[in-house]
């Protein structure tokens, strides 16, 4: 397998520009001809069909939800970053790009980076243009806010659902689309395989969630923007549906996938309160402007937050990062709380969080102030916890929320098998080892917007693309293996529901391959989880039928797939010996505890390579290089 | 504590459906609704039984996704809240619960509590948008919208497109989530271009899928967990009549 990442060479600041250019471009009357398979539909899936669509393309659209509308884009709170620098603080694309970079830790590609921070400016004008309500001064202009590490106010917001908003514009163009006959919408439909003709990307197969019948779809290409694995770790702030099913079939029929083990922790969620409990709630980082994380100085200490005096709190990210503070980038700050709770100064009944307390705001800004900047989240937190945060400080604490790994792609967001696209969370290529805080709604709307309308043009005018049909022997293959897999799932006849597997492996995952990683757990986590995988395959549990609407079945089949997949990621993190980002190998730190990157060996992209059933995968890479940034030990202090 | 619950089941579209007694034990007041039913829903399918099919996603209030009628209540007893935000603690120990689905003549039963809405994603297709190909766009600082203008545009673009002011409402009609996407666009001035035809097609579409009309019940902003104001449907009756007064 060769990694060519068609990265252009010369300045940087032209470099889109001229590729651009450079790209062929497709005659319209000759796009009608082409048909485009877009799996997904939150910000980058819906902004890509919609791009397409409007360019002249045929397009077919697929997504789990019941509606276009539900895609987990929407959940999305604090922001989007764009370089406008309306504020006059001294933002700029390059500043973006910059900080994009460094708070990656140097794991990304620098001219993805930039052309991200280049084309930022443009999404926020298109989302104005489309209705979306941001935020706006008195004077009518738009607001921004600081948010996620940035030291400047480079955030747009829409109040906490800012991905909604943006999510609702892209489906409102999605949906004029599909109105104008230029989209065919297929909702409650699953990805269960990719199809693969002479070594190009023809066609999927799609089961329908609501009869079971499973469907084969022929494209020209196919883009999938089928979001994040963080639902490997069984809780996680992602939706149900959220999984790796698509992305990991594609592995299999010959996509690489870049960097499984860069996994965001983010700092502020609600805690865990339960078994029962089957996901964690985020807290927006922009809670981290005005609230202050603290925990008592003393270990055990049980008092209640409001009766701990000043003098035996330990503001820790205040005390460490005195430069950033409470604005430290998520690895950063998860990490921190981590080392308190370690430290046995954790509050709560299990001592697994941290304060998050805005009783300083209140006094400073005024409670009307406050509930106007953070009502909703307030509100949200008080039905979650029943506990009032006007009164009483928030309880926080890291849990899994984003994938910075995924599909490897090139410039043109191609993968290595040639016609599959891969966009948004469910590529790897933007945000290296660490996202900053803003930029998944940037990226997602980026490559649909901006990047892919230009390069699938570049793609489909190079290539030759004989016509082909539903009944090849490709289509017929991959349908079989999906069927047989089914009648697998349901034949099982087991005693433990898929659900109870997917538990055992989330706490594998947290455990060995969480926010701390060491050698000789990462070791157990390789050995625990094919265990669990012989387990669900021999003692699984599948009610119903597979030619019905069977939500056990889903849950079965997204399962099989993390337990397979939750193995490379252990793989990945273990043989990358270095920290980096949301990457902590315990082994490689400072003397202060910060991570400790290793550019000689690691300044790389690891991108793995399926073998076969039962052959380990194979590890290749792709070197990064730094000739615009300069590389550094990061430094928040 | 244990919690007796008498839920909708329906196999299909076609099937006769009815409510069904279980007793959930084990329940704690952390729980949220939802994950008292997947409770329940471990312990049908470890039996060999077919689980509640429900629909639920982000499980933090914003896809829209779960849509439950609880107690004849849209959504459950708390106010502005959706059925994943409703938790536990809001019942007691011996607690009897009815659980049905959004029912609605635009709503299709597909499965036990699961039912099709694919009505609102044509209604949306009918008009609501701003028709802006990608790229079109001017500066976003070029057209100046008031803070509160703005504000009023974000309140009516807060909904989430769940469904629960139809369930809620005697005539099963669709004018709040209509009236929330033709206000949010009639508010600002993105929307103006197409402010006639907008609502005159959204409301075509509307009537198209068989959803009622408005009798001023009040019920859909007493259900709606995004609190949507009916004064959105007072902004589209104008709308529609402004529309129908006023042409080239």
């Amino acid at each position: 397998m060769k990694l060519e990442s068609k990265v252009p060479t010369g300045p940087i600041e032209k470099s889109w520009d001229k590729y651009r250019f450079e790209l062929k471009l497709v005659n319209p009357a000759n796009k009608r001809k082409f048909k485009v398979l877009v799996v997904g539909t939150g910000l980058a899936g819906a902004s890509a069909a919609a791009s397409c669509a409007e360019l002249g393309y045929q397009v077919e659209s697929f997504c789990v939800q019941d509606s276009a509308r539900r895609a987990h884009s929407i959940a999305a709170q604090g922001g989007i970053n764009a370089a406008k620098n309306y504020p006059n603080d001294g933002d700029s694309i390059w500043r973006l790009f910059y900080d994009t970079v460094k708070g990656g830790d140097f794991r990304a590609r620098e001219a993805n980076v930039y052309r991200l921070a280049q084309v930022s400016n443009s999404i926020i004008d298109q989302c104005v243009a489309q209705g979306v309500p941001f935020a706006r001064e008195y004077g009518g202009t738009l607001s921004n806010r600081s948010f996620g590490g940035a030291q400047v106010s480079r955030t747009f917001y829409a109040r906490g659902q800012t991905g909604q908003q943006l999510l609702l514009g892209a489906y409102s163009a999605l949906m004029r689309q599909v109105g104008a006959g230029t989209v065919k919408l297929h909702t409650r439909r699953e990805m269960l395989d990719l199809v693969v003709i002479d070594g190009v990307a023809r066609g999927i197969i799609v089961r329908d969630l609501v009869t079971g019948k499973v469907e084969r779809h022929w494209g020209d290409a196919v883009l999938l923007c089928t979001g994040g694995y963080a639902n490997a770790y069984y809780l996680s702030t992602n939706a149900g549906s959220c999984n790796v099913t698509a992305t990991w079939r594609a592995y299999k029929r010959g996509a690489a996938f870049a960097n499984p083990c860069f996994t965001q922790i983010h700092p502020t969620c609600v805690p865990v309160s339960g078994e029962h409990q089957s996901k964690l709630t985020l807290m927006s980082e922009s809670l981290r402007n005005d609230g202050r994380v603290w925990v008592p100085l003393k270990k055990g200490d049980k008092r209640k937050p409001q009766d701990i005096p000043g003098a035996e709190r330990d503001y820790y990210l205040e005390r460490k990062y005195p430069a950033f503070g409470n604005l430290v980038p998520r690895d950063i700050a998860s990490r921190a709380a981590k080392q308190m709770t370690d430290d046995g100064r954790g509050v709560g009944n299990t001592g697994l969080s941290v304060y998050l307390d805005f009783a300083d705001a209140i006094s400073r800004i005024g409670l009307d102030k406050v509930k106007e900047k953070y009502g909703n989240l307030f509100d949200m937190y008080h039905h979650i916890t029943d506990e009032n945060p006007y009164e009483q400080p928030m309880r926080i604490y890291p849990a899994v929320h984003y994938a910075m790994g995924g599909l490897w792609v090139d410039y043109n967001l191609m993968t290595t098998i040639p016609g599959l696209f891969c966009l948004g969370e469910a590529n790897f290529s933007d945000h290296g080892a660490n996202r900053l805080g803003a930029s998944a709604l940037m990226q997602g709307l980026a490559d649909g917007y901006f990047v892919i309308p230009y390069t699938i043009g570049g793609y489909l005018t190079g290539h030759k693309l004989p016509k082909v049909t539903t009944d090849h022997a490709a289509f017929v293959e991959a349908e079989n293996d999906v069927n047989n897999r089914t009648k697998a799932l349901l034949g099982t006849k087991g005693k433990k529901t898929p659900a109870a597997f997917h538990r055992d492996l989330g706490r594998v995952m947290w455990d060995n391959v969480g926010m701390g990683r060491n050698a000789k757990g990462l070791q157990a986590a390789l050995s625990k989880i094919p265990e669990i995988r012989a387990e669900f395959w021999k003692n699984v549990t599948v009610t119903g039928e597979g030619g019905d609407f069977n939500q056990v079945l889903e849950r079965a089949g997204r399962v099989a797939d993390f337990l397979e997949f939750g193995e490379l990621l252990a793989k990945d993190a273990l043989l990358r010996e270095e920290s980096c980002g949301g990457h902590f190998r315990e082994e490689h730190q400072t003397p202060d505890g910060e991570a400790k990157r290793d550019d000689e060996k690691f300044s790389h992209v690891a991108a793995w390579e399926y073998k076969g059933e039962g052959k380990a995968a194979e590890r290749h890479t792709e070197p990064l290089t730094f000739e615009n940034v300069h590389i550094a030990q990061r430094n928040y202090a | 504590m244990n919690i007796t619950l008498k839920v909708w089941r329906q196999k299909g579209p076609a099937a006769p459906g009815g409510l069904v007694e279980y007793t959930v034990s084990g329940v704690v007041p952390e729980m949220s609704f939802l994950e008292m039913l997947d409770t329940l829903n471990e312990q049908l399918i470890a039996k060999g039984e077919d689980p509640l099919a429900f629909d639920s996603d982000c499980r933090e209030g914003i896809c829209g996704m779960c849509n439950l009628m609880i107690d004849g209540q849209a959504h459950g007893p708390d106010k502005e809240a959706t059925t994943c935000q409703l938790h536990m603690r809001r019942y007691k120990d011996g607690d009897v619960v009815t659980v049905e689905p959004f029912r609605a003549k635009g709503f299709p039963l597909v499965k036990d509590l699961v039912v099709d809405r694919s009505a609102f994603d044509r209604i949306q297709a009918a008009g609501g948008f701003v028709s802006i190909n990608t790229g079109n766009a001017v500066d976003g600082n070029s057209n100046l919208i008031p803070h509160d203008k703005a504000e009023k545009a974000m309140d009516a673009a807060a909904c989430i497109g769940c469904g629960a002011c139809v369930a809620a409402c005697p005539n099963a009609s669709a004018m709040l989530f209509v009236a929330a996407k033709v206000s949010q666009y009639a508010l600002l001035p993105q929307g103006q271009p197409e402010r006639e035809k907008r609502v005159l097609a959204m409301r075509e579409a509307m009537d198209k899928e068989g959803f009622g009309h408005c009798t001023n019940e009040y019920e859909c902003e007493a259900a709606c967990p995004k609190g949507i104001k009916l004064s959105n449907i007072a902004r589209l009756n104008r709308e529609f009549l402004r529309a129908t007064l006023v042409s080239e």
